[in-house]
């Protein structure tokens, strides 16, 4: 079940660097959301304390406060580990385990649940790489590894992997910045498709993407090389392409600077 | 190399022509009195001896390689690895020295006590047990190639790309369900050359298991017994006095070490190779 997340005043550290400042927003549940903005600014450190994915990195810390339908992420209570089955993560490069094969790689996350009958894992194997429009292109090679195939198709495997868990969010660092322009709008067309049961949260480099298949789109930037990043404005894309409120978010998209 | 065994198999040959017994089954080695010898209870002794030794040091150096690696805060996993480091280059006659000294007198009350309670399993059966025993030497063993395998263990964990560990903790898997996960079957190849590594310097060992076999000969499973002999063991303890019959024997037997290090690695590579196009290579 696709659901909404509310951030408000995060900060983000690496040791003492703060990286990004006070950001605060509501992603909207079943729809996508793209995070733009230039190199540096947050918006991927952003991303990964949604997921609090952030905090693996040695040293690095969150403040302020994430809710996931009214569920406190950082709350006392609550398992990182938990948070990361509710959201689920497709980064920047394809990253298949390399000692699995195309089977296993969709299987990975149930198998973490504990065991499951191998019908019932068959099923969701097939309906994940269905999900990710991938089932017709591997059906005669589960078994074969996952690292063999195109670049595209191994990431199309990694959010096969990521929804094969059924996550409430997914989130995606730069998904298409490793991949040519057909496998790229094989993965946009997806996210569409995908946006009716997932919440899409996306970071990407490529404006035109961001327009093409984002609802709302956040603009991050930072003030000056070790400042902050902060979240400019955020807003339906159409009015963020068109019309923005920010001269600078109005200079980044058309190319001034970034 | 090829010069090497030639000489070898030169060396060996006019003691084998002499030899009474047959070579590879008889258990008795006296090639300077009754020319009767034959390879059977070395060989035996030195793979039992090395098998034990692998089997207790491999889960060991792995857990304290995974511990370095992904468990340990950064500067203990530095001066730890640093240790294994050391370790790794102590002299064997030191361990040897080690084991007669504090570790034969030390473990005789335990292994009574396996042999008392555990003495149903055949293993541990036996009437004469006694601190110099086969189980003593694997220890030593175990205790001279844990470092080693550590090491390169510790080495292959941290090769392990960051990425393969995101995509596991992204998941939601927790720390040690990321190392099954990503970090055992990418180091696995990497580990069992290191297996393979340890358990060829534990079967060419000399001094160590000379110093504390008492260099019997036979062939029984009762591992807790003063009973026992190895391969390297035998030459180090013969070549001194040996006959020039006496000395071919021992180089016969130094040809069939060498012979089962061949069979040991080859086995290893095959493991390795039947999962090739899964070992992460192409990506």
């Amino acid at each position: 079940m696709a659901k909404q997340i509310t951030v408000s005043g995060l900060d983000a550290y690496y040791g003492s660097h703060k990286a990004i400042e006070d950001v605060s927003m509501t992603i909207e549940p079943a729809s996508i959301t793209a995070f733009i903005g230039p190199s540096g600014c947050g918006k991927s450190t952003f991303l990964r304390t949604l997921n609090r994915m952030h905090e693996v990195i040695p040293g690095a810390r969150v403040q302020g406060k994430v809710m996931l339908d009214g569920q406190d992420l950082y709350a006392g209570d609550i398992e990182p580990v938990s948070v990361r089955r509710m959201i689920g993560m497709v980064f920047q490069r394809p990253n298949p385990f390399p000692t699995m094969s195309i089977y296993e790689n969709v299987a990975a996350g149930l198998r973490l649940n504990g065991r499951q009958a191998k019908s019932k894992t068959d099923d969701v194997v097939e309906r994940s790489l269905r999900g990710a429009n991938l089932w017709n292109e591997v059906k005669d090679r589960l078994n074969k590894p996952g690292a063999g195939l195109s670049g595209g198709q191994q990431q199309r495997l990694c959010i096969a992997r990521a929804i094969a868990v059924q996550p409430d969010v997914l989130l995606m660092d730069e998904p298409c910045s490793a991949l040519d322009p057909i496998s790229t709008l094989a993965i946009e067309d997806l996210m569409v498709e995908l946006k009716s049961e997932f919440t899409i949260v996306i970071v990407t480099h490529n404006m035109q993407q961001a327009a093409r298949v984002s609802d709302r789109t956040a603009f991050f930037n930072l003030a000056g090389q070790g400042q902050p990043g902060k979240v400019i404005e955020m807003d339906e894309t159409s009015r963020i392409f068109t019309n923005p409120s920010e001269k600078a978010t109005e200079d980044y998209i058309t190319g001034r600077f970034g | 190399m090829a010069a090497i065994a030639v000489f070898l198999v030169v060396e060996a040959v006019p003691a084998l022509r002499v030899n009474k017994g047959d070579f590879f089954s008889e258990v008795i080695w006296d090639p300077n009195g009754t020319q009767t010898f034959g390879i059977a209870a070395l060989a035996f002794g030195t793979v039992i001896s090395s098998l034990l030794a692998l089997v207790m040091a491999l889960p060991v150096a792995v857990g304290v390689a995974l511990f370095i690696s992904h468990y340990a805060p950064r500067r203990l996993a530095g001066l730890l690895g640093y240790v294994i480091d050391l370790l790794a280059a102590v002299p064997s006659v030191v361990y040897g020295l080690w084991g007669v000294v504090f570790l034969v007198p030390f473990i005789t009350g335990p292994w009574k006590f396996l042999n008392e309670y555990l003495g149903w399993i055949p293993l541990f059966a036996g009437d004469s047990v006694a601190g110099r025993s086969v189980l003593t030497a694997s220890v030593i063993l175990a205790v001279m190639i844990l470092p080693i395998i550590a090491a390169i263990s510790r080495e292959v964990f941290l090769q392990v790309p960051r990425s393969h560990e995101e995509a596991a903790l992204a998941l939601g898997a927790t720390r040690w369900e990321m190392i099954r996960m990503a970090v055992l079957p990418f180091g696995r190849p990497g580990v069992i050359s290191a297996a393979m590594l340890g358990l060829g310097r534990a079967m060419g060992e000399t001094i160590a298991v000379a110093l504390v076999l008492p260099a019997t000969f036979g062939i029984s499973f009762q591992i807790l017994t003063a009973q026992g002999n190895s391969i390297a063991a035998n030459i180090a303890n013969g070549f001194g006095e040996a006959t020039p019959i006496g000395r071919g024997a021992l180089i016969a037997s130094g040809l069939v070490l060498f012979a089962i290090t061949l069979v040991v690695n080859i086995a290893a590579r095959l493991v390795i190779a039947r999962r090739k196009e899964f070992s992460g290579a192409a990506a």
